[in-house]
């Protein structure tokens, strides 16, 4: 059982297959956890298509599924995963943050108050919102 | 301390969330129960509002108008350096810190509602230009600190202490500047606080660099 950790949040993939630093995925677990899916023009998200890069193709693609470990190595975004190839994370690039940040536009989140009641920060628009971190520790 | 800057101006179209950067499980409910809070009181086990709006302290804030447009990017919110003049076993403050503390808390407070009730007119709410100069820029170090951090985070919840404490060590070592990272590994005291001999000499360590990067605003101690 793998857990692919994404900027969507926790998913639970029973097909996935984690072999040292690659982790094969099914377009359909590809496209459900990232985003991303494998078309004709390369691995597409959104209105961005980035193409297989000539020669790689058995590299990120063999058998209907995607290399998503090798595929966010060369977007140059960071990834890592646990030992045992249980855990994966595969993170958001600083460059990512950055344009994100320079846009001014707040990014949304999702989180729970304290009974467990998930609160979206898109939920305040009309409000100006002081958004303050805290800790216990 | 935002409970009652929160009921006085509620009714102005503002709110405050605040963000609990505590990974641990049961934290910090306790402390939120204790205060009941009527605004938003969140649970950020994996740091997640840190990673997006690059927080790296408590307490720090983020302005958002009513169009979800930033006003003014992490900063220190109301906090104060003066602490590390606190005598560290007594834990008292100098006098005269108390009330630069003190003061420092009141202008940021007033700052919050000059920008409620008077918006972009507001000299404490920055247009886009000057939002972006001071927007901090995430490095590529940072963003590989966010995924060992939340990988540490996972691994610690699912029973693989001992390499999940290693990735939190790793996020710590690609991201220095974050003491929320440093601070939520860090051993804690009884009290619940990670005030340890390892968070002084992490401190003192810093200099004449800052826990608390001046805010500014006028009024604002540097």
């Amino acid at each position: 059982m793998t857990t692919l950790l994404t900027e969507t949040g926790e998913h639970t993939l029973p097909d996935a297959r984690a072999e040292g630093d690659h982790l094969w995925l099914s377009a359909t677990d590809l496209e459900a956890a990232t985003g991303w899916s494998s078309r004709p023009e390369g691995l597409c998200r959104g209105s961005v298509c980035v193409p297989i890069p000539a020669g790689r193709e058995r590299e990120l693609l063999r058998d209907g599924r995607i290399d998503v470990a090798t595929f966010w190595r060369h977007l140059g975004k960071p990834l890592a995963h646990s030992a045992d190839g249980g855990a994966w994370v595969l993170g958001a690039g600083a460059a990512d943050r950055a344009a994100s940040l320079r846009s001014l536009e707040a990014p949304d989140f999702t989180l729970p108050d304290r009974d467990g009641r998930p609160h979206s920060l898109s939920a305040y628009r009309g409000k100006k919102v002081l958004l303050v971190s805290w800790a216990s520790w | 301390m935002w409970q009652g800057l929160y009921e006085a101006l509620k009714d102005r179209r503002f709110v405050v969330i605040a963000v609990a950067l505590d990974s641990r499980e049961g934290d910090p409910l306790p402390w939120i129960e204790a205060a009941a809070p009527t605004y938003p009181c969140l649970i950020d086990r994996e740091h997640r509002v840190a990673d997006l709006y690059h927080m790296v302290n408590v307490p720090q804030a983020v302005w958002i108008d009513e169009r979800g447009t930033i006003v003014r990017p992490a900063e220190a919110a109301g906090a104060y350096e003066g602490f590390r003049r606190m005598d560290r076993t007594t834990r008292e403050v100098p006098a005269d810190v108390a009330k630069i503390s003190a003061d420092a808390r009141a202008t940021y407070l007033g700052a919050i509602r000059d920008w409620v009730l008077h918006g972009t007119a507001s000299e404490h709410a920055y247009d886009a230009a000057g939002a972006r100069a001071r927007m901090p820029v995430p490095t590529e170090d940072e963003a590989r600190a966010h995924v060992a951090f939340r990988l540490g985070q996972h691994l610690l919840r699912h029973g693989q202490a001992a390499e999940g404490d290693r990735w939190l060590q790793e996020a710590s070592r690609l991201h220095p500047d974050s003491w929320a990272m440093w601070r939520q590994r860090a051993g804690v005291t009884e009290l619940g606080l990670a005030a340890q001999p390892d968070f002084w000499a992490r401190v003192d360590a810093l200099g004449e660099r800052r826990y608390y990067p001046p805010v500014d605003i006028k009024g604002m101690p540097r």
